[in-house]
């Protein structure tokens, strides 16, 4: 039963940290007032080329470098991952195209991108590659024993049971959240995404601060693709691959709504979609047995959780539980 | 003995602004002293705020010169207005709603040294103890009331240090005790050395705050005088000018009748605040009543009250009254569509001709449909009818349109109007109101327009029609009704009335013994 438990927890932790980056992503673009729909394509692109580039780099090379392995797979997948969001930024801030129908064709760009990538890398007629090296990297945990105590066993699953990227995204919430909360950067990306036409009268550069935010924004989330495959998904990529990569980019931007757009709130926001997310899997713990059709209906219950902060947050109406005002829209400075 | 020794802290020489055709300024003189109160005086359109945008760097002016404390300078965007210590405070705040006063101030400030809002409310609270302010800058700027509002958005400038304040319509949005404490600040500031300019058209605050008054007219310049030697008088005739003589038709109402009558007419807005008080009126069958009034006095509701779109308080009525008949109908609280329904030939040209009268992304075709969206078989629309009349309205009204099915939003606006108007005019209406039918149209189709609502009059319609300009009023209209702050501040007879009397009526509310005897 306790086990039962512990592999719950850390399959939800694993799984929310993915979700985690999608939604740092997500909401440091958010802030800028650029409502990116594009993230499961982001996440995909991040995914298929921070797995693909790590793949060539461990299959070409005698002896890989255990740092270079890593550091090949995040700069690839934040730096394309960065370009699909500075795509996303000129078409919607530069061309101001609608934010929501550029973002939708974005995931549908992103999934289908990283599907056609992974058709070079994969050899005719094998379903999944492996990177079964960079794979071993991401999984490694931190070799401490608690003891054997019930207490102890769950310290370990909650704290030490996890690739280091877990710990990575945890330092990304808690900087982002001060440089919003206490540096002047931080203010005036927030007046931009609040009100554009006041941040612009101030002297702000508008168009620069959604240009960083959103392809920093888009960075991030592509990191959770590139930990996905490696971390999550046991370090293999298929074509399947990406379409469950597309479906946990959805939830990372229900979560942002969830956290209400603050980093902190990330933090334990994910781990509760986690085990939501896994609740399907591990209800056998309350001692319920469900059909496969029914715990299919179970995978919904983080959108039914999103759905419900939504109507607690609109009915509450407090204004710093509200999205940042200008999101979604695109500003123009001689429109009046 | 005038000149002890002021210094010019803003000189401006021969401004010109134009906009396309429109001129907004045309060879502009203006001079602001070190330490006084300049009142920049107008009517809506006379071009007091452009030309205070050529200072704060918004516009640029297409000639003229700037003199800053005596130097020349060219201010091409609002940051080179902050750095040469002019700072304006606009109708409409330009604050971030979920920070508080500090964040707001301290945004963009480009200061060397640590990021500090502990730094940034000290010194608030020094600029608030010297002029007087009252500020707490830990409040979100959401749960500030206007006043509140504007006081940070001078804090603002005053903290990145400007010495010329451009006040644009201070007293606009406040309460007659709030807008006396805006004034003891503004003098406070005065005393400090600093220039400040309000922009405004109420006589009476020009009269009591103010060191010298500027007055514009049309764009141009009528002239400035030192407050101790004006009178209300004498700045409303500066204000409006010698009457113009217009080539509008004018026909002679033929057998008027009381066709739509208002009485006691209140509404209020979302605040609670009334925007028309008790008004009362008559509109007569084949009369034009024009109404007058300083923009946002209760036009625009008082319109949309009796087409149906606002909410009227209780003991309002509006009765009406058809052709040939004594059974007299009411249309408080009735939606636009009973009004209708009652039999009730209502039309009405809103002044937001894209937004509230017609639809830009559609053709005239599909935009007559929008009046006539009842007709038609079942689920079926009838669009035979609608493209009969969008081609008729075409031809009688020359309407320049590659096509009917041209979205409209390409029209040019005088083309745009005539759609509208045409529109609601072929509904054959028994009251048509027109709110600023001609704003922003050149001269000729500005006549066009005056012709088919004559037109209309003649045919017995009571045209209700809200105008801007005075002499156009004058030559139009039939009776002139004058709105300030929401009341009726007078009725008066378009074909013996002056501009001056109309001016002061607009400015100008009258003591409550005159109104009431």
């Amino acid at each position: 039963m306790l086990s039962t438990v512990l592999s719950w927890i850390v399959r939800a932790i694993l799984f929310g940290a993915v979700i985690m980056y999608g939604s740092l992503g997500e909401t440091l673009t958010e802030k800028s007032g650029n409502m990116n729909l594009g993230t499961p394509g982001i996440m995909c692109i991040g995914g298929a080329f921070g797995f693909g580039c790590t793949y060539l780099y461990e299959m070409n090379i005698e002896n890989p470098n255990p740092v270079l392995t890593i550091a090949i797979a995040l700069f690839c997948a934040f730096f394309f991952s960065a370009l699909a969001g500075m795509l996303f930024c000129f078409l919607t801030t530069t061309l101001r195209a609608n934010q929501n129908v550029t973002g939708l064709a974005m995931t549908i760009f992103g999934t289908g991108l990283a599907k056609f990538f992974g058709t070079f890398i994969i050899p005719e007629g094998v379903v999944t590659v492996k990177a079964t090296y960079a794979n071993s990297l991401f999984c490694k945990t931190i070799p401490l024993d608690f003891g054997e105590s019930t207490a102890a066993q769950i310290a370990e699953a909650f704290l030490c049971s996890h690739g280091f990227m877990l710990y990575l995204a945890i330092i990304i919430a808690v900087v982002m959240a001060f440089f919003l909360k206490k540096t002047k950067a931080g203010l005036n990306l927030r007046a931009v995404g609040e009100n554009p036409a006041t941040a612009d009268a101030a002297g702000i550069n508008v168009s620069k601060y959604k240009y960083l935010a959103t392809s920093i924004g888009a960075g991030i989330a592509g990191l959770g693709g590139a930990y996905y495959i490696l971390d999550y998904n046991y370090g293999g990529w298929s074509t399947g691959a990406a379409g469950g990569l597309q479906a946990l980019g959805w939830l990372a931007v229900a979560l942002v709504i969830f956290a209400v757009w603050r980093p902190i709130n990330l933090i334990w926001g994910s781990f509760i979609f986690g085990l939501c997310y896994w609740l399907y899997n591990y209800i056998v713990v309350f001692g319920i047995k469900m059909t496969s059709a029914q715990s299919s209906l179970l995978e919904a219950v983080p959108y039914l959780v999103t759905i419900i902060v939504l109507i607690i947050s609109s009915v509450h109406k407090k204004k710093e539980n509200q999205p940042p005002s200008a999101l979604g829209l695109a500003y123009f400075r001689e429109e009046r | 003995m005038e000149q002890k020794q002021k210094q010019i802290a803003v000189e401006m020489r021969n401004i010109t602004k134009t906009f396309g055709s429109v001129v907004a300024n045309k060879d502009v003189d203006f001079i602001t002293y070190k330490g006084e109160i300049l009142s920049l005086l107008g009517e809506n359109g006379s071009g007091k705020t452009t030309l205070m945008n050529m200072l704060s760097g918004i516009y640029f002016p297409d000639k003229g010169e700037i003199l800053i404390k005596g130097e020349q300078v060219s201010i091409r965007s609002p940051k080179d207005a902050f750095e040469n210590g002019i700072g304006m405070i606009h109708q409409h705040f330009k604050l971030v709603d979920i920070f508080t006063a500090v964040e707001n101030v301290a945004l963009a400030m480009n200061e060397k040294g640590k990021y500090s809002l502990k730094a940034v409310a000290a010194r608030i609270k020094d600029i608030c103890d010297k002029y007087g302010f009252d500020l707490d800058p830990e409040q979100k700027v959401y749960n500030m009331s206007v006043s509140q509002k504007q006081t940070l958005e001078i804090i603002k400038v005053l903290y990145r240090g400007a010495d010329i304040l451009i006040l644009d319509e201070p007293t606009a949005v406040l309460t007659p005790q709030e807008a006396e404490r805006l004034f003891k600040v503004i003098r406070n500031m005065r005393d400090d050395g600093k220039s400040i300019i309000i922009i405004t058209h109420k006589l009476n605050e020009v009269l009591s705050v103010s060191d010298r008054v500027t007055i514009l007219r049309k764009g141009e310049l009528a002239g400035t005088v030192e407050t101790k030697d004006a009178t209300e008088m004498s700045l409303t005739e500066m204000m409006v000018g010698q009457k113009v003589d217009l080539d509008i038709e004018r026909s002679e109402p033929v057998d008027p009748k009381p066709r739509l009558i208002v009485k006691n007419l209140t509404c209020k807005n979302a605040d609670g605040i009334s925007v028309l008080d008790n008004i009362s009126f008559t509109a007569n069958s084949g009369e034009v009543l024009g109404i007058a009034g300083i923009s946002g006095c209760g036009q625009k509701e008082l319109l949309e009250a009796i087409a149906g779109l606002q909410t009227a308080a209780p003991g309002s009525s509006i009765t009406y009254y058809p052709e040939g008949s004594t059974k007299a109908k009411e249309l408080i609280g009735k939606s636009p569509r009973k009004i209708r329904e009652l039999g009730v030939a209502l039309s009405f040209v809103p002044e937001d001709r894209l937004g509230m009268g017609l639809v830009g992304s559609m053709g005239m075709t599909e935009n007559m449909m929008l009046r006539y969206y009842k007709r038609g078989k079942g689920i079926f629309a009838d669009k035979k009818y609608s493209r009969k009349l969008a081609n008729e309205i075409k031809e009688e009204l020359e309407v320049v349109t590659p096509g009917i099915d041209t979205p409209i939003r390409n029209l040019s606006g005088g083309n745009v109007q005539k759609v509208l108007i045409g529109r609601e005019i072929a509904a054959t209406p028994s009251v048509l109101m027109t709110a600023y039918a001609v704003r922003g149209l050149d001269i000729n189709t500005s006549l066009t327009i005056y012709h088919l609502l004559d037109e209309q009059k003649k045919k017995g319609v009571a045209v209700i029609f809200v105008g801007e300009d005075l002499d156009v009023l004058l030559a139009f209209a039939d009776k002139i009704m004058v709105l300030c702050a929401g009341k009726v501040n007078g009725i008066v007879d378009a074909r013996t009335a002056t501009k001056a009397e109309i001016g002061l009526l607009m400015t100008n509310m009258r003591e409550e013994e005159t109104l009431n005897g």
